[in-house]
């Protein structure tokens, strides 16, 4: 059997896919094959740019009222593969949306889901993916077995988006059934954190503080040194789960994935759950007190220090050179 | 509602502190003493002020693990937690998210269900982060994932949920199945009353056959394991002490990589 339909679980922010969602319709028009998205809401504002980017088919479910996605959209691509479109391999984000998505379809189609991964090769009639474990140091290739879907989950930028230079796809509707009591999570209000400044994924320079800044308002100074920087200030989960900074600070396997030209980890140890979400970026810089920190194993240059020593006075010349 | 019973999804894992090893299968080496992964003890915390705040009701735990391991469970019990069920079995080795999922809401069922399910986002060792949601629809629930604030009103739970960029409230009918953020409450320790009471509470043990759930293990996973590779290593670079001066070393790389 070789792979001729792939789906993607598609996501938009405002009235643009996101960036995850472009990158594995650019993988999964590299494996061969008809590439569909499957929208969970309205298609219209974003089927042009879903199809310039792979996509010849866009399932959308219409507006979720609301509803949570993990049941609604499960069962409305339950749905479509019943009326007989069935894929091969179906791909989405490692996120929240993502995984309450393939959770539900998995258990529906009975089919495993395998998370995590950061690539995936089609040889023949296999399909594997490859997931780092241990912070990333050990790669585990996994070949699905059985009857498809196969279902994969991709950490994100783990594949750079291109554009196919293809023009608009054929939006269909996929709408929801009847979801019985799965279908009663209903969200009633939406908070958005504010922030200023370049967006923590998107940003040419990160820089992120831990538990050593030893306490909450030790934080400013990580504001201070993004800011004269035009970068975007990160955080541990040690400093997010004591209430310091918001969950949308967090690098790591739990939060963003980032991947700027320089990284700078003030007061973090380099637990492997962090390293996962910022071994990527092309430079890191490390100060932390303990030589034997392990952040100082990926660091291009590190500084065995006091973050209350070293920053202030990194603030301040640069601050000098305006 | 005056008495709410919930039941709380508690995974057993080795110690995160010791380094992780991969066996000749390709599992995790599961065989030393195993401990309440801590992304549980959030679920059981929360679980116990729910119980209280209703004013009537129970947690119960189930657990899926190797060689009838009960270390991590003890401690759930410990922290106030009065019974569980143990689904443990040579044949659930290999055992997918998917398996785990079926094999939990079969022990779910076996306590007789419960308004709620608490579960954690994703566990310490395995962190798939599908497993409660994967629960929810072998129980045929509704779910709330990634949950940081969770209270009962009624019938009905409150939840503030986190997002990618701030939270969203939710609301959701009871029975339903919910994971919590790390963070939520902060867990008790338990009491030397706790850990001593904890030793006869009543934990039963059944394998997946008993509770009528097959395939399971490797023949039941949809996947297996075809390569383990080490990833090329990132090179250290330059690590120096600070003297006072070691902001300038800062200064001096930015620079030479053009971005001040
Ligand atoms: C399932 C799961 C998912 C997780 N996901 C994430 C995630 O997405 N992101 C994440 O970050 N973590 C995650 N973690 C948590 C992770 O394991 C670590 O606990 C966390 O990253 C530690 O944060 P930290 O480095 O700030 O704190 P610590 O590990 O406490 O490190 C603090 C560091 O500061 C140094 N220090 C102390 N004082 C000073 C000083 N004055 N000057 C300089 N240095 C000083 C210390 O030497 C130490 O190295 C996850 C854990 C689990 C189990
Ligand atoms: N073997 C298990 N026994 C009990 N609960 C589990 C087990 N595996 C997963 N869970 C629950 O599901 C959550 C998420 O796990 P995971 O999907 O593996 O990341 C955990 O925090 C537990 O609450």
């Amino acid at each position: 059997m070789a792979i001729s339909s792939i789906w993607v679980f598609a996501q938009a922010s405002g009235d643009a896919p996101t960036t995850g969602t472009l990158e594995l319709l650019t993988k999964a028009r590299s494996l061969g094959g008809t590439v569909t998205a499957f929208v969970g809401g309205d298609a219209s504002a974003i089927a042009g740019a879903l199809g310039e980017y792979g996509a010849s088919k866009v399932y959308a479910t219409g507006d979720l009222g609301g509803a949570l996605p993990g049941a609604a959209v499960a069962s409305a691509m339950q749905a479509v593969i019943a009326g007989g479109d069935r894929p091969d391999l179906v791909l989405f984000p490692q996120n929240y949306e993502g995984r309450d998505v393939m959770a539900r379809l998995s258990v529906k189609l009975d089919r495993t889901v395998v998370t995590n991964n950061v690539d995936i090769a089609v040889e023949g009639d296999a399909v594997k993916v490859t997931t780092p474990i241990f912070g990333g140091n050990t790669l585990v290739t996994t070949t699905f077995t059985g009857e498809g879907p196969f279902l994969a989950a991709f950490r994100p930028k783990s594949f750079a988006a291109e554009s196919a230079g293809g023009g608009a796809a054929e939006v269909v509707a996929a709408p929801v059934p009847d979801l019985g009591a799965t279908g009663g999570a209903v969200v009633t209000a939406v908070h958005v954190e504010e922030t200023s400044g370049p967006k923590l994924d998107e940003a040419e320079i990160v820089v992120s503080g831990g538990r050593g800044l030893g306490e909450a308002d030790k934080y400013s100074m990580i504001e201070s040194l993004a800011k004269v920087l035009k970068g975007a200030p990160g955080a541990s989960r040690a400093i997010v789960d004591a209430g310091w900074v918001p969950y949308s600070y967090q690098v790591g396997q739990t939060g963003k994935v980032v991947k700027p030209k320089v990284y700078i980890a003030a007061g973090i140890s380099g637990a492997t759950q962090h390293m996962v979400g910022m071994k990527g970026s092309k430079n890191i810089i490390a100060i932390n007190k303990d030589k034997e920190a392990p952040i100082f194993g990926v660091a291009d240059l590190g500084i065995v220090g006091d973050v209350h020593k070293v920053l202030p006075k990194l603030i301040e010349a640069l601050q000098a050179r305006g | 509602m005056a008495a709410m019973n919930v039941i709380v999804c508690v995974k057993q894992i080795p110690d995160p502190a010791a380094p992780g090893a991969l066996g000749a299968d390709h599992t995790l080496v599961r065989d030393g003493k195993l401990i309440l992964d801590e992304s549980d003890s959030y679920g059981v915390e929360m679980a116990l002020q729910l119980v209280d705040k209703a004013g009537g009701g129970e947690v119960s735990i189930v657990s899926m693990a190797p060689n009838g391991e009960v270390s991590g469970m003890r401690t759930a019990l410990a922290m106030g937690a009065v019974k569980g069920v143990l689904v443990s079995d040579p044949a659930l080795a290999g055992s997918d998210a998917l398996t785990t999922a079926k094999v939990l809401g079969a022990a779910v069922q076996r306590l007789g269900g419960a308004d709620l399910v608490l579960a954690g986002t994703e566990s310490s060792d395995g962190y798939t982060g599908t497993v409660p949601e994967q629960l929810a629809e072998v129980l045929g629930l509704p779910s709330v994932t990634f949950a940081k604030s969770v209270t009962v009103d009624g019938g009905t739970l409150k939840v503030e949920r986190q997002t990618e960029a701030g939270y969203d409230e939710v609301t959701c009918p009871l029975p339903a199945v919910v994971s919590v953020t790390a963070g939520v409450v902060e867990p008790r320790y338990p009491s030397f009353k706790g850990i001593m009471a904890a030793k006869s509470k009543p934990i039963e043990e059944v394998t997946a056959g008993d509770l009528g759930v097959t395939p399971v293990g490797w023949a039941g996973a949809g996947q297996q394991i075809t390569e383990v590779a080490q990833a090329a290593e990132r090179q250290a670079g330059e690590i120096i002490e600070d003297d006072g001066e070691a902001f300038g070393k800062i200064v001096e790389f930015l620079d030479n990589l053009k971005v001040i």
